[in-house]
């Protein structure tokens, strides 16, 4: 008899281990096929960094809107018609001054307000930045390319919770008078990370 | 659990591999396992927390070894078999292979009986407590103290949640720690915020 227990088998490939389980789903009437079709459209194409960047030009431009944001992030989104995952109950958006600097992070897995500020970025997710954010902060961002003056405070966020953050990055200065929309074209996810400045 | 998924402050990792306008998606089949999941969480065959979980619960070295997809399609393959929507062998005769799944999961917990309400600016300590099951509280929180900055609306308690366990919603709190506090003579100077659930916390000694 041969031992089953020293039988190893080549592991699956992802490609065939997505596949296995999406056909098991359909198989069993489930229609995931259907469902993943859809949720694959979100995902690519609607919770995107540019919803994020909508509410950010309208923050610089109007103050009450700016003050609505700051107390209750959930409640003013909907403004826009952009709404969050059920179980997302809590949107803080967190104001960076020319003295403070606010980073977000995940270091228990990648959580993100992603359908305001877009799906997380690869770096995001990954072991370096989750380990390293919360206890180097300065020598990270540095080494992504914000090289904050020692005068800043760094504030980091670590979403251990499903309350989700957004970081309203300082308007750059030479943008007076600039549109809402034009305004909007500058705002990056990397900034409403916190990982950038405009 | 004390598992490899809690990084917060772990020494040794290298630079971020950071490039401008980061991509989320790299392959076809990581959109997938992205929606696979979460038609599973839509549909109700489990929730956040188990998902997170069953993430927690895969073999260390498999954990590091994966990317975050993949980690993602095992917790979602693990939930399916441990639910019975699915059985391994299917899932291994379809894949044509080996379908590798995280380790079984310990025993949940409800609110903690002693829990009480904090106030902004209360100062507080996070319990010396060790949990082997789902928890939000990252391990480099542990036994310290920080202040109360804001609170949220209630959540369903995770140690709960994520194992079928019946419990009270319960707020978090964001509360404000010093890195220099969390990491003696070994970090640089920064706040750090992290929302803690009220079960975690107790009233810092004078």
């Amino acid at each position: 008899m041969p031992d089953q227990d020293r039988v190893v088998k080549a592991t699956a490939s992802m490609e065939q281990r997505v596949d296995a389980i999406q056909s098991a789903l359909d198989e069993r009437g489930l229609e995931a096929s259907k469902g993943v079709a859809e949720l694959g459209y979100l995902a690519q194409e609607v919770w995107t960094p540019k919803n994020g960047a909508r509410v950010v030009a309208k923050a610089w431009v109007d103050p009450e809107f700016r003050g609505r944001l700051l107390a209750n992030g959930r409640a003013a989104i909907e403004e826009f018609g952009l709404t969050m995952p059920k179980h997302h109950r809590h949107l803080v958006v967190l104001e960076n001054t020319p003295k403070v600097q606010n980073v977000i992070c995940c270091t228990l897995c990648s959580c993100t307000a992603f359908t305001i500020i877009g799906l997380p970025p690869d770096w995001y997710k990954d072991l370096e930045y989750r380990s390293r954010v919360v206890r180097e902060s300065r020598t990270v961002l540095k080494e992504m390319g914000l090289d904050l003056d020692p005068g800043v405070e760094i504030r980091v966020w670590d979403t251990t919770a499903d309350t989700r953050y957004m970081v309203l990055p300082e308007r750059p200065p030479g943008t007076a008078g600039w549109s809402e929309e034009r305004l909007a074209e500058i705002v990056t996810r990397d900034s409403m990370i916190g990982v950038a400045r405009l | 659990m004390d598992g490899m998924h809690d990084m917060g402050g772990r020494q040794g990792f290298g630079r971020v591999r950071f490039t401008h306008d980061a991509k989320a998606f790299h392959e076809e089949w990581e959109v997938l396992a992205n929606s696979l999941y979460a038609f599973a969480v839509r549909r109700g065959i489990f929730n956040m927390d188990e998902y997170r979980h069953a993430i927690e619960r895969m073999e260390p070295r498999h954990y590091l070894a994966a990317s975050y997809y993949e980690r993602s399609l095992t917790s979602l393959a693990t939930l399916l078999v441990e639910k019975g929507v699915l059985s391994r062998d299917e899932i291994e005769r379809r894949a044509g292979g080996a379908f590798p799944l995280a380790g079984p999961s310990a025993p949940g917990r409800t609110n903690a009986p002693d829990r009480e309400q904090f106030a902004p600016g209360d100062r507080v300590r996070v319990k010396a407590d060790c949990f082997p099951g789902h928890t939000r509280m990252p391990g480099y929180i542990r036994g310290k103290c920080g202040v109360v900055v804001s609170e949220s609306p209630a959540y369903p308690f995770p140690d709960a949640h994520a194992h079928g366990v019946e419990a009270q919603d319960e707020p978090t709190y964001d509360v404000r720690f010093r890195s220099e506090e969390l990491w003696p003579n070994s970090s640089e100077p920064a706040l750090v915020h992290v929302g803690v659930f009220e079960s975690y916390l107790e009233r810092a000694p004078e």
